[in-house]
């Protein structure tokens, strides 16, 4: 089924929590799966605290790597506020996975605006019936491995659920991608299978 | 092209960046030597070829020392590259133009990043432009693949027909990863040099002659390259459906296909000079012609110029970066993709404004040119978001340098009289590459000037760069260090006007602008801290700030700083974000009742 994958995949977050990592880990998998590629980013004036947002499309043959309105088949939102930004890229049919973390920014903590209450509801709310809005606390579960730097693993852990790919692969990708930093990659495994069991 | 020598381990697939694999095609080339100024989305190339130890690579003050020693070098036998963000091009451009008359001996490559949607740019040019003005010839590859391929290809086109190539990349290439085939390298060889001033030495009896010689050239090249772009079939025609044919190249070839994939396409690999004969071929077996590029009707006009009727600008905007959805809406009735979610009922996304971090040195100078209410003419770096709120400090922000002689322009506007509340704020990184010519000039013309070199020891904007006053260079080792002091006091300011603050002591910082904006000469004022994160300016791990809410009076003064590590509270009492914190103290220097204290280090 895997080497059939089509899948457009957005990561978007608040700079800092790892969405650049989790963009190279799938490409690495869809390399691994004899597919291609592309991994959208960008780079600078997203210091610290920024809105940032990764495309991954995987697919036997790729064009642009820009996922646009309507298209995205997956949405790995690493924060609240961010589902909100980028929900309308979500598809038809398509899977939204959000963490429960919320991050303020300066507009909200200096108090001239508001962070929204409950914004999986109104996600739910406002898709179509055949979408998923999937919830997940990524941060207690990557806390339980020992550090918040492993959400980005424990999102893909819950992406894992959806896209068929063999777990195995799953395994071997995160540790090419950690392979610089050896010691993190037991984490990064235990973080995986977190989200994997939880999404 | 030759791509041939294959040997253990090769050929191997990878997943690069565009700008990775620009580096890998230059390393595989055989590249020499690289020197470059940093600039996003162009960065990545440079810091990509210091990981090759073989290479000679460093970070130039500017861009246009980068080209003038990459062409030095190449000159000299060696193949050499230099690599920029479009505005960069503009401070190169006065080595390019003659560079294309004088030609090559190594191949030599220019390296210029577009950012259609000014992703990090001050403007939204079109570098294209300067391939047809200066006569070079300029490809542009359209993902990763193509630009380790069309690298490799530059510096051998450069060499077969005797002049520099640019490579015009852009954000979505340059910062895109897609999968390369990587070979191994050639070995680097640096050819024999020859005295030929009629080559070199481009003087009117000289350049007379070698203008014919370039446009001998770019008639040469159209010929060679005008059945498929050359021996590397860099041109590539795709026909499919001819009731719609379309002209492209680059990023926007990418959103061609998935727009409208039964299109037929000529993707261009070339942009400059063009393959007209391609072109009359293409245009003749298709019943509409459109072309399709993002900013400025370039490849269009030319065709155009031809004879050859096509559509273009009415169907598209000048402005920003292109879409499939656009595309397809301006090609065809095919319905465009629905949204699963209706964003209109959703609540409304508070934004994530840049802000500067929190114990960023340039926090506290702003304060205190915000409280003394100047004018300020800014420049290129994070301290241009002094501009936003909540300070509003920043007036005029130009270019590279432009702070400084902007300056100098109030002053000499209003016979001095601006110069006793106008500051001219500017990074270390940007004073070296080109203030420093600026206060020549203010020194020079005796103006009044008060400048103030926010010196964070680092290029901070674009994610950590060494420059010559860190004393580090490209590979993180020692290098000799530019004293910014020495280096103002040799251009005649007075060294009593040269003053060294702690910008987080906002307030002395505020006394000492004020007694430099009372002088009737240049001054210049030097705000050192380094950045807060880079290790010399980083705080030790569980050091932070500490609020004794027994002494505060919730006065707000502390939240004014708008410190992404200070919260207010419902309560106005200050939070600290412990993560966040940097132990800089400026929040501390607010407060008038002692209840914050810094973390003993």
């Amino acid at each position: 089924m895997s080497d059939k994958l089509e899948a457009s995949i957005v990561l978007e977050g608040v700079g800092g929590q790892g969405t650049l990592i989790a963009g190279k880990l799938l490409g690495i998998l869809a390399m691994k799966l004899g597919l291609d590629v592309k991994v959208s980013e960008v780079h600078g004036m997203s210091q610290r605290g920024g809105s940032v947002i990764t495309y991954v499309k995987i697919a036997p043959e790729v064009h642009s790597p820009i996922i646009e309105e309507g298209t995205a088949d997956y949405i790995l939102s690493f924060e609240e506020v961010e589902a909100v930004r980028w929900a309308g890229l979500l598809k038809k049919g398509g899977v939204m996975i959000v963490n429960k973390q919320q991050i303020k920014s300066l507009p909200v903590l200096m108090g001239q605006m508001q962070y929204p209450d409950n914004v999986i509801e109104s996600l739910r709310e406002n898709a179509d019936p055949d979408a998923k809005i999937v919830e997940i606390d990524a941060l207690s579960l990557a806390m339980e491995t020992g550090t918040s730097k492993t959400v980005n693993i424990v999102m893909l852990g819950a992406l894992s659920n959806y896209l068929g790919v063999d777990e195995g692969l799953w395994k071997e990708a995160i540790e090419e991608a950690f392979a610089a930093k050896p010691k993190t990659i037991p984490g990064n495994l235990d973080a995986f299978a977190k989200g994997r069991a939880n999404g | 092209m030759a791509d041939n020598n294959v040997g253990e381990g090769y050929p191997r697939m990878e997943i690069m960046l565009g700008n990775e694999a620009v580096a890998r095609g230059a390393y595989e080339a055989g590249v020499k030597f690289v020197s470059s100024y940093p600039g996003t989305p162009s960065t990545e190339i440079t810091e990509t070829i210091a990981k090759y130890d073989e290479v000679a690579c460093e970070w130039a003050p500017n861009e246009k020392v980068g080209a003038e020693a990459a062409i030095g070098a190449s000159i000299r036998g060696a193949r050499a590259m230099t690599c920029m963000k479009h505005v960069g091009m503009n401070v190169c451009a006065d080595p390019l133009f003659t560079a294309s008359y004088s030609g090559v001996n190594g191949g030599l490559v220019f390296c210029v990043a577009d950012d259609p949607g000014m992703h990090s740019s001050q403007n939204e040019q079109d570098s294209r432009h300067y391939a047809r003005a200066s006569k070079v010839p300029m490809l542009e590859p359209s993902d990763s693949k193509e630009c380790r391929d069309f690298t490799k290809y530059a510096f051998e086109l450069s060499e077969k027909y005797d002049t520099p190539v640019i490579m015009r990349l852009h954000t979505r290439v340059s910062h895109s990863r897609s999968i390369v085939q990587v070979n191994k390298p050639e070995d680097i060889t640096v050819k024999e040099y020859t005295k030929d001033p009629a080559k070199y030495v481009m003087m009117p009896a000289n350049a007379l002659k070698k203008h014919i010689v370039v446009e001998d050239r770019t008639r040469k090249i159209i010929e060679d390259t005008q059945a498929n772009g050359g021996e590397a079939g860099m041109h590539r025609v795709e026909i499919r459906d001819t009731k719609l044919g379309i002209i492209t190249a680059g990023a926007a070839y990418q959103y061609v296909r998935d727009a409208v994939p039964d299109a037929s396409v000529l993707k261009l690999g070339m942009v400059w000079p063009l393959p007209e004969g391609l072109i009359r071929d293409f245009a003749s077996k298709v019943d509409r012609l459109v072309i399709v590029e993002e900013l400025d009707p370039f490849i269009e006009n030319e065709v155009k110029a031809m004879g050859i009727e096509c559509e273009g600008k009415e169907l598209f905007t000048l402005l920003y970066e292109y879409s499939a959805a656009m595309i397809r809406k301006a090609l065809t009735d095919l319905p465009l993709p629905v949204k699963s979610i209706d964003t209109d009922k959703l609540p409304k996304a508070p934004g994530r404004p840049p802000v500067l971090c929190a114990g960023c040195p340039h926090k506290g100078l702003f304060l205190a040119l915000h409280r003394l209410k100047v004018t300020v003419t800014g420049d290129i770096g994070c301290y241009t978001l002094g501009a936003l709120p909540p300070m509003q400090a920043v007036d005029a922000v130009i270019c590279m340098g432009a702070s400084v002689g902007m300056a100098h322009g109030f002053d000499k506007a209003t016979d001095g009289e601006a110069s006793s509340n106008t500051v001219g704020v500017i990074g270390d990184s940007t004073f070296l590459h080109s203030g420093i010519t600026n206060l020549m000039n203010a020194v020079y013309n005796e103006s009044s000037i008060t400048l103030i070199i926010l010196d964070n020891s680092i290029t901070g904007m674009t994610g950590h760069q060494q420059n010559p006053s860190t004393g580090y260079n490209i590979r993180l080792e020692k290098a000799p260090q530019v004293s910014l002091e020495k280096l103002c006091e040799s251009v005649g300011v007075y060294p009593e006007n040269i003053r060294v603050v702690d910008p987080v002591d906002t307030f002395g910082t505020e006394q000492v602008i004020k007694e430099e904006l009372g002088k009737k000469t240049v001054s210049v004022i030097i705000a050192r801290r380094p950045c807060a994160l880079i290790p010399t300016g980083r705080a030790k791990k569980g050091i932070n700030v500490e609020v004794d809410y027994d002494k505060c009076k919730k006065c707000g003064a502390c939240g004014r700083i708008m410190c992404p590590a200070l919260i207010m509270g419902e309560d106005r009492m200050p939070v600290i974000d412990t993560e966040a914190c940097n132990n800089c103290g400026l929040c501390v220097n607010m407060c008038r009742f002692d209840a914050l204290k810094k973390g003993a280090e």
